[in-house]
């Protein structure tokens, strides 16, 4: 009697546990495509967005978008990060997904199999228009599927020029002019290079922003890294970003305690103008515009020098793109949106809104005259063609550990090419990871 | 007596909670020792063997992390035993304010682990934080508790400690008071001083309190995480990383697998630790 209890209980924790199982996975998911209560003569075009992104701007063109046209668009909004790109796969996936999808360009773009997911706009019109290395951004097999979703980046010195212009000092074209500058603001008792070590992403912005340099060193570094044939601590070029980012640590121009410093105070520190320079990805503008909007004037960026006058750009970090879903039933309408999204009334639609923080990666449209000075500077080195993408736009490998290598090379913990050897293991064990072939 | 609990209750009355138990331990407990050895993204997975275990033992910082990891449970567990034994022994005593003390003393284990880290981040600023400023009015120089990479993880166990020796006092002083009042009068007609009724007395006879207090933190220090990714994330670079840390920048990382097998690791390093630790302090106990 007791034994055929015992049996039975087994199974029955079993199925339960399965049940329990079952129930899990059937959560149902909140949509609403809905286009009950409309004239059938309306299209209704969906459009899922992570809510991390500003909506202002977009929201604006959508409204404009709407009265012009005989279209509706709706936001549909998904968490940000990692389970935001889980939501967007498991959605293509099943076949569930909206018809507009906003992700990011680069490397994050090809984990989504594009070719497979997302309409080719190679051919569009309103493709011509955007600017070479954006395509090059949201492309896989030659086909181009996105149009940017909001003005670029990008990685550079954003400096006080209320503090240059007392010291007397000229913006640098090569790092040597740079490190007598920094030698100038630290004799004259400012900070010479702001750091923010206590938010360790910031860190990295030196090495980062670097790029550029290493590609007229070496055009075809982003590919041969790609496919492990170039190692950082083994390229020169390569190397001297995390010089640069050690020199700056040794000749002592950052502020005492760069390590309990964090990004707010470096903003804060920049805009009073007790530091000269802050290393730093130009979307910090927007914060700075929030909290001292009044200093905004003072504020311009340049590109981090290399060791020659002649070779001076700006490496630029790429705008998250809109892309279209392969099997959406309203393909035409949704193109219709990018091309309005992309034209000239839609950018001054969207700067009127959301003032830009950087040129939007689309030619031939204008920004608006009082754009923050910062923009201006960053948009001469567009104007020259003197820019190229951020490494991690060019190549899906980054290794998850490069701010606290960038954090260690900073503050003296070790020398640049140990960071350099250190950053390379870290890279490795991600290729791997990500099943890249060469590795 | 087994018969009859047999024939009065039945198994079922286990279902609850032996379901509860299934789902939420039993089985991510099989799974992770299975996902351990697989490459997985969540939605897909492929079986790679023994690979995650070779690439999470080559990790770069985990050399840092396994010392810190047992610097880190020695300091904390080793302070808490030394200081929740001295308070127990003080609080147990007929004190007027023994109330007042012992609540002060008990409540920093009722905060939040991340709200603690985050006050004290701020009150070991080098130059705005409250310790430094305290300590130069006396005319010290205080560190950079959390920039110097000699004792930034010092600085977090100190704070580790703060927090938990409230729970180790209140074990010991429920280990004192269960001592009988016979072994202090036979002491006392022996003509023993306090220090004979500490050592030979509550020393020996708190023994199970000890090896609790002793066991409990020494497990939490081994796999404490919280406290130190909100003050430092591990950081100056890699210099206070801890292998729950290092498992976590894994799982950020996206590399679940990877992450996984780490925690594989660290329940193996915690059990080959922690139960040895245990049955050797069970066989010293005394019967009272």
């Amino acid at each position: 009697m007791f034994n055929t209890k015992r049996k039975k209980l087994v199974p029955l924790l079993l199925s339960s546990a399965l049940m329990a199982g079952i129930l899990a996975g059937c959560t149902s998911k909140e949509e609403t495509t809905s286009d009950g209560g409309k004239s059938s003569a309306t299209e209704t075009v969906t459009f899922l967005i992570d809510n991390q992104t500003q909506l202002d701007g977009i929201q604006a063109i959508i409204d404009e978008f709407e009265k012009k046209n005989n279209i509706k668009v709706e936001i549909e909004t998904r968490p940000g990060g990692a389970e935001g790109d889980n939501i967007i796969k498991t959605r293509l996936a099943t076949g569930d997904m909206t018809d507009l999808v906003w992700n990011n360009s680069g490397s994050q773009l090809q984990a989504l199999n594009p070719e497979q997911n997302f309409v080719d706009l190679s051919k569009e019109p309103f493709m011509e228009s955007i600017m070479d290395d954006y395509k090059a951004a949201v492309s896989a097999n030659g086909k181009v599927f996105g149009i940017p979703g909001t003005p670029t980046n990008a990685g550079g010195w954003l400096y006080n020029k209320k503090v240059y212009a007392e010291l007397g000092l000229s913006v640098p074209k090569t790092w040597e002019e740079l490190m007598a500058n920094n030698e100038k603001i630290k004799q004259a008792g400012k900070t010479a290079v702001i750091g923010t070590f206590k938010d360790t992403w910031t860190s990295q912005v030196i090495v980062l922003a670097d790029n550029y340099n290493v590609l007229q060193e070496n055009p075809t570094f982003a590919e041969d890294f790609t496919a492990n044939k170039a190692k950082i601590a083994t390229t020169p070029a390569a190397l001297r970003s995390f010089e640069k980012l050690e020199e700056v640590f040794k000749k002592g121009y950052l502020n005492k305690e760069f390590l309990a410093t964090g990004y707010d105070a470096g903003l804060k520190m920049l805009a009073d103008g007790e530091g000269a320079h802050y290393p730093m990805i130009t979307f910090a503008l927007a914060n700075l515009a929030t909290t001292y909007p009044d200093k905004m004037q003072d504020i311009g960026v340049f590109a981090q020098p290399s060791d020659s006058a002649e070779k001076n750009g700006l490496t630029v970090w790429m705008p998250a793109g809109i892309f279209i879903n392969k099997n959406s039933e309203h393909i035409d309408a949704a193109k219709k949106f990018l091309e309005f999204y992309v034209s000239q009334e839609g950018v001054t639609i969207y700067s009127s809104k959301i003032p830009p923080t950087g040129p939007f990666a689309i030619e031939g449209v204008e920004v608006p005259d009082d754009v923050y000075p910062a923009v201006k500077d960053m948009i001469q080195y567009f104007d020259a063609g003197n820019n190229a993408p951020a490494l991690e736009f060019l190549s899906p490998v980054k290794g998850p550990s490069l701010e606290q290598i960038t954090t260690q090379v900073g503050s003296g913990i070790s020398s640049a090419k140990e960071g350099a050897e250190l950053y390379d293991k870290d890279v490795e064990k991600q290729a791997k990871q990500l099943g890249l072939e060469g590795w | 007596m087994n018969k009859l609990a047999n024939k009065t209750y039945t198994y079922y009355f286990l279902l609850p909670a032996g379901i509860v138990y299934f789902v939420f331990f039993l089985l991510p407990t099989i799974m992770s020792l299975f996902f351990s050895m697989t490459w997985w993204t969540l939605t897909d997975w492929e079986f790679i063997g023994l690979e995650n275990f070779k690439t999470f033992l080559s990790e770069p910082s985990l050399n840092i992390g396994f010392k810190n990891t047992l610097i880190y449970a020695v300091v904390t567990s080793g302070l808490k035993v030394i200081l929740g034994l001295l308070l127990g022994v003080y609080l147990s005593s007929k004190l007027k304010t023994v109330g007042f003390i012992r609540s002060m003393i008990f409540f920093p284990t009722l905060l939040s682990t991340i709200a603690v880290g985050i006050a004290f981040t701020m009150m070991m600023h080098p130059s705005q934080g409250i310790i430094n400023i305290v300590l130069s009015g006396l005319g010290i120089v205080g560190p950079d508790w959390l920039g110097d990479t000699d004792i930034a993880l010092l600085s977090v166990a100190l704070v580790d400690v703060w927090k938990g020796v409230g729970m180790a006092t209140v074990i010991f002083i429920a280990g004192i008071m269960s001592i009988p009042q016979d072994y202090y009068e036979a002491l006392k007609i022996d003509g023993g001083n306090a220090w004979h009724n500490f050592k030979s007395i509550i020393i020996p006879l708190s023994r199970p309190a000890m090896n609790t207090v002793i066991i409990l933190s020494f497990i939490g220090g081994l796999r404490s995480f919280d406290l130190i990714w909100t003050m430092t994330k591990g950081g100056p670079g890699f210099s206070t990383d801890l292998i729950a840390s290092i498992i976590y920048k894994q799982y950020q990382a996206g590399f679940f697998g990877l992450s996984t097998a780490g925690n594989v690791i660290l329940f193996i390093l915690v059990s080959a630790l922690a139960f040895p630790l245990y049955s050797y302090l069970n066989k010293k106990e005394v019967d009272l």
